[in-house]
């Protein structure tokens, strides 16, 4: 790594120390890559609450922590992971504090599913190179984020899935990225293409087999191409210690559509960047998210949706549960380019208080440059209601069951959304346990 | 049906109530025994509901006065949830919709907190889905009910269904039907009034509210109440409903009206 990266900030230094030199690649334009993007992360600072896009979450707990790069993998046993599998999903990634484990994944090929590529990242690059190099490094900008420039710096492996013309595959494809070693930091790359009129369902599902810090600073990047359709879970279930620092970005071709449930429950600080580019006429994107914390959690969800072409919808639905002394953040933009008449958007952010300590902040931005478009938003923060709590009582539920249950619905509005039915039921267990204080 | 060696299940005496420093009951009285249907009548703002929802525990009404027993115990000692487990059921008036918690789910977690309560085995999903499909066809209710929200987006007759489909799985030893026939067309009155009357029997107790008498052609009161301004003012049989069906409100109680400084 260049010098300048090293010096410019001590933390930087901290997280790079040991970080193995990665081998330059055969292919230019990716090699180049990487270059501008240890350029620019040597440029940016760690954001501070100072910053207006990270004016709630406080990374100094992260300065605090040191980081070294995953050493070579623990062995990891299939029963070691199999808790973690999901029933439906035909495919499977996974991932080892960031390294590809081959031995308890089942990549496409496996399948026979002629022409579809899922397997990862590192191992694919050069003989798919035409296919990726138009879409890498495109999507998620890393000119002023810090993070997305050291994923982009340190860019070497995580899941490649390219979905070819006209196919629907149906069985949902699983990346499991899981943490397993202390005070390690890793940084995994995906990139999910949907190529003209095909159709995936893909679960990027970070989970921990590690109690104590480490950090995960991931970037996925997602094209979906004309007529295309990509179904999107994200769960993020890191450790109760850990650092995660995720960002995603998707572009969206000619009548194409993308569907995301991102449920965040797990991490000490977490931060999810989700930016969704509405880049070509008839595109329609369906955002929703759940963030369920409590103790001491942090959880920040930026979104952004930038309606860049007309005839363009969106729909999110946002939700914030926090307990105790947990402070969620919700920011959610939607833009509306000039020239993009006919956008039909509606934003909702609903969160829900648990306790007087606990504490959300949530804001709605619309940008709307175009005159003739049908816009809405809109935000609550609350509390349970006293009256359904009085209605259960009133049937002999205590008043903690009461509680749960009440909390329990609110979430499910979101994850009763996931369309793979045993990641549901599992989560909606998670979500009760999670809301359960007895 | 009144009968000899019944129990006082509910003693109220002197009740008072208030809703943000307004006192709405003014000193109510009521004796209730097993085996017996009492009616209590009364206009709008009468104060039938605040009873109602005071006997349940509501948080809103605070007790300014007078005493409750239940079987025996200070109601006023049990939190809402121990007054139910105790087996007092109110049906509400106007049942709320808690989307999102499955109708389903919701009986079956209220019937076996009550079942365990009581020291009887609890029934896992499907066992319940049998039982509650049997308790449902009594009041002639499609079984899609259970998959909704709880009375999310149920008609008012619907609502009232699900009211009383709670008390038949909660089997409660007083309940209390705040306006049950309201909202209700007339097959749906005779469904639902049947299905009370099966539930009805010689250790439990049943308080109707209602305004209309109508209610009362269906299932027999052995006590007609009038509520009004707070009391109750008037007590006779069921003949008393059809007095006031005919005569209306205003004559009852005038005579007993209390001066202004009481
Ligand atoms: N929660 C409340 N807040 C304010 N006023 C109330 C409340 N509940 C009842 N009241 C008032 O108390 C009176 C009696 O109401 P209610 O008990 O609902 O009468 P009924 O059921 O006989 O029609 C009315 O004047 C009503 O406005
Ligand atoms: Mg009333």
């Amino acid at each position: 790594m260049s010098m300048s990266l090293v010096n410019s900030n001590s933390y930087l230094e901290s997280l790079l120390q040991g970080q193995p030199r990665l081998q330059p690649s055969p292919l230019a334009w990716f090699n180049q890559l990487r270059a501008n993007a240890v350029d620019h992360a040597g440029r940016l600072k760690l954001p501070t609450t100072r910053d207006e896009e990270w004016r709630f979450t406080d990374l100094s707990p992260l300065v605090r922590q040191s980081f070294q790069p995953a050493r070579t993998a623990a062995a990891l046993q299939s029963a070691d992971v199999e808790h973690f599998s999901v029933a439906e999903a035909a495919i499977r990634l996974v991932f080892v504090d960031g390294k590809y484990m081959p031995e308890l994944s089942t990549p496409a090929e496996r399948l026979g599913n002629r022409g579809l590529i899922v397997t990862n990242l590192a191992s694919a690059i050069t003989a798919n190179a035409e296919a990726i190099e138009p879409h890498l490094g495109q999507y998620a900008r890393f000119e002023d984020n810090l993070f997305a420039a050291l994923n982009t710096a340190f860019l070497h492996d995580g899941a490649l899935v390219i979905v070819p013309r006209d196919a629907a595959i149906d069985t949902p494809v699983h990346v499991l990225l899981i943490a397993t070693q202390p005070e390690a930091a890793s940084h995994p790359r995906c990139l999910f293409i949907a190529e003209a009129g095909s159709e995936v369902t893909i679960l990027e599902d970070y989970v921990s087999l590690n109690e104590a810090a480490y950090i995960t600073n991931a970037v996925t990047e997602i094209a979906v191409g004309d007529n295309a359709r990509i179904s999107h879970i994200r769960v993020q279930r890191d450790g109760i210690e850990a650092f995660h620092i995720g960002n995603c970005a998707v572009s969206l071709a000619h009548a194409s559509r993308y569907r995301s449930v991102s449920v965040a429950l797990g991490a000490r600080i977490s931060r999810y960047d989700l930016n969704t580019v509405l880049d070509a006429e008839g595109a329609e994107c369906v955002i929703d998210g759940l963030a369920l914390i409590h103790d001491h959690q942090l959880a920040d969800t930026h979104s952004s949706i930038d309606h860049a072409k007309p005839n363009c919808t969106s729909r999110q639905l946002h939700k914030c549960i926090a307990d105790d002394s947990a402070h969620a953040v919700f920011n959610g933009k939607v833009m509306v380019r000039p020239d993009a008449q006919n956008t039909d958007s509606a934003q909702s952010s609903r969160n829900l208080l648990l306790n007087a300590k606990a504490r959300i902040d949530t804001k709605p931005q619309l940008e709307i440059f175009a005159n003739d478009v049908k816009c809405t938003h809109g935000a609550t923060v609350g509390q349970l209601d006293s009256e359904e709590l009085f209605y259960l009582k009133s049937r002999g539920l205590s008043g903690v069951a009461a509680r749960n249950l009440l909390t329990y619905a609110f979430g499910a509005e979101i994850i009763d959304r996931i369309p793979i039915a045993s990641l549901k039921y599992r989560l909606e267990q998670t979500v009760l346990e999670q809301t359960k204080k007895n | 049906m009144i009968h000899q060696d019944s129990k006082t299940i509910l003693e109220v005496s002197g009740l008072r109530a208030a809703v943000d420093g307004v006192e709405i009951l003014k000193g109510v009285d009521l004796i209730v025994k097993s085996g017996e249907v009492h009616a209590i009548m009364g206009t709008n703002g009468s104060g039938k509901s605040t009873f109602a929802k005071v006997l349940a525990g509501h948080s809103a009404y605070q007790v300014t006065g007078g005493s409750v027993l239940f079987e025996g115990r200070n109601l006023f000692d049990l939190e809402p949830e121990e007054r139910a487990r105790a087996g007092v059921f109110l049906a509400f008036q106007y049942p709320i919709e808690i989307p999102g918690v499955s109708n389903s789910h919701f009986l079956r977690l209220a019937y076996n907190t009550l079942q365990s309560q009581r020291g009887k085995d609890e029934l896992d999903p499907l066992e319940f889905e049998d039982f509650v499909r049997e308790k449902m066809r009594l009041l002639e209710m499609n079984p899609n009910f259970l998959d909704r929200g709880v009375n999310e987006g149920f008609s008012g007759g619907e609502k009232k269904r699900n009211e009383i489909l709670q008390m038949a799985l909660l089997e409660p030893r007083l309940a209390i039907l705040d306006e049950t026939d309201s909202g209700l067309d007339i097959d749906a009155l005779r469904i639902v009034t049947n299905g009370v009357n099966k539930l009805a029997n010689k250790d439990n107790a049943i308080i109707l509210v209602t305004h209309y008498q109508r209610m009362l052609n269906y299932i027999e009161p052995d006590y007609v109440h009038v509520m009004r301004g707070g009391r109750i003012v008037k007590t006779g049989g069921k003949e008393l409903a059809l007095d006031l069906e005919t005569r209306g409100y205003d004559w009852v109680g005038v005579e007993r009206r209390a001066p202004a400084s009481a």
